[in-house]
């Protein structure tokens, strides 16, 4: 083990800064954007534990999306921040400092006791790469040894969505979500809105691809493209879809239908659920990334948008 | 000390921090955040475990990045959500707050 950099020390020390700042800031808005910041550096400090999948859904995922959610929460409950409400007493933030220093304080402990022979299943899932044909073995285990961790994953994604679009007002079920967006058609907003989908959408698709062999994949390229969709619409040249579509449901429910098909046709054709036999094993991952990709995209943008807010009958 | 110990105990203070802010900050937004950033935590922590089991030529155990990749994906879907119910809230009812602020005066009315 190497001893620790500048860096890493200068990148710890200004997340937990940073991690502070949202916590103790008066106002919910600079709390909201010192956590975005957080996000990002978070996204590094992933890079630097050589875990490159995951520092690309932390960006676009934890950082990007996220941050616009929080941010325009933060900006529609503005209002709500002038009203007084009540803080908890000296007594109770104390009990409360003490108890998180203790947990925190264990962590660390747990971090330092760690056994050194750490335990590992990393030459495991190298040893079973030749059974799926990927190399990048982060998408082995999400899309076969552990594959039904992501079936169910795609399936709470679905109850999230549900969840949201039930919160609609009689009068907007059915209807679009979210305010609708305008802005200057001269603008940079517009502007960028045209200039960077067509660009974004080749890089989202090509994260996809790739993901079998190099950092990326359909959580990775999803989260783009639905950056993508929605710079569209907040640039007021889309709006946001109807949620009574029918294609636009059938998007939603594609990914896990066909996940869960393909792992029935596992389990009827003998060795388990979810098994895929090695020969079509690249072929049929491949085609439930892709129809994932559009699901999560489409998951993605719409849980931003929020419930239904307007009618949509003119 | 090594930098994956640094980015361990880093992990461990923004847990500790998170509850702090969850506990004591009244407002749901807020809490909402400070939610976030124990599961960011939570996670730099598994990242933590998966890079001291590096093995066979990876930089990373996979096994634990594949979960962390799931578990981003499931707290940005439950914060979404968490959002949706407050915004409803806050147009329902005119406050953001959990507490026994008075509400509108018919809640029978439609609200929107």
């Amino acid at each position: 083990m190497s001893i620790a950099t500048i860096f890493e020390i200068v990148l710890a020390a200004v997340l937990l800064g940073l991690g502070v700042w949202t916590i103790v800031v008066r106002e919910t808005f600079s709390a909201t954007v010192g956590f975005v910041a957080y996000g990002l550096l978070v996204a590094l400090i992933w890079v630097r534990l050589d875990a490159v999948d995951v520092a690309l859904t932390e960006a676009a995922i934890g950082g990007g999306l996220g941050g616009v959610l929080l941010l325009g929460a933060a900006a529609r409950l503005r209002d709500a921040d002038l009203m007084a409400s009540e803080t908890p007493g000296e007594v109770m933030r104390a009990s409360a400092a003490a108890l998180s220093a203790l947990i925190a304080a264990a962590l660390a402990g747990a971090v330092v006791l760690l056994p050194d022979a750490a335990p590992t299943l990393a030459p495991a899932a190298v040893a079973n790469a030749w059974a799926t044909g990927l190399s990048n073995s982060v998408t082995n285990v999400l899309m076969a040894f552990r594959a039904m961790d992501t079936m169910l994953e795609k399936v709470v994604l679905l109850l999230a969505i549900v969840g949201v679009w039930s919160l609609a007002p009689d009068s907007a079920w059915d209807g679009r979500p979210g305010p609708r967006h305008e802005t200057d058609p001269n603008g940079v907003l517009a502007f960028l809105a045209r200039l960077l989908p067509p660009v974004g959408i080749v890089v989202g698709i090509y994260i996809l691809w790739t993901g079998a062999d190099h950092p990326g994949g359909a959580f990775q390229g999803g989260a783009i493209l639905a950056s993508m969709w929605l710079l569209t619409i907040m640039a007021g040249l889309a709006d946001t879809p109807p949620t009574g579509r029918r294609w636009l449901r059938f998007i939603l429910v594609a990914g896990p239908c066909l996940f869960l098909l393909v792992g029935l046709v596992g389990l009827l054709s003998g060795a388990a659920f979810l098994s895929y036999p090695p020969a079509l094993a690249k072929p049929l991952i491949l085609g439930i990334e892709v129809a994932m990709v559009l699901t999560i995209a489409a998951t993605l943008g719409l849980l931003l948008a929020g419930a239904p807010e307007r009618s949509w009958k003119p | 000390m090594s930098g994956t110990t640094v980015f361990g105990f880093c992990a461990a203070a923004a847990v500790g921090l998170g509850l702090y802010g969850l506990i004591t900050n009244p407002q749901p937004l807020r809490k909402i955040i400070a939610f976030n950033l124990v599961g960011s935590g939570v996670f730099l922590l598994f990242g933590v475990v998966g890079r001291r089991g590096a093995a066979a030529g990876l930089g990373n155990d996979p096994v634990p990045q594949a979960l962390v990749i799931t578990g981003v994906v499931v707290a940005f879907s439950a914060t979404a959500l968490a959002i949706a119910l407050l915004l409803r809230l806050f147009k329902a009812a005119g406050t953001a707050t959990l507490s026994d602020a008075p509400l509108r005066a018919d809640p029978d009315s439609p609200g929107d």
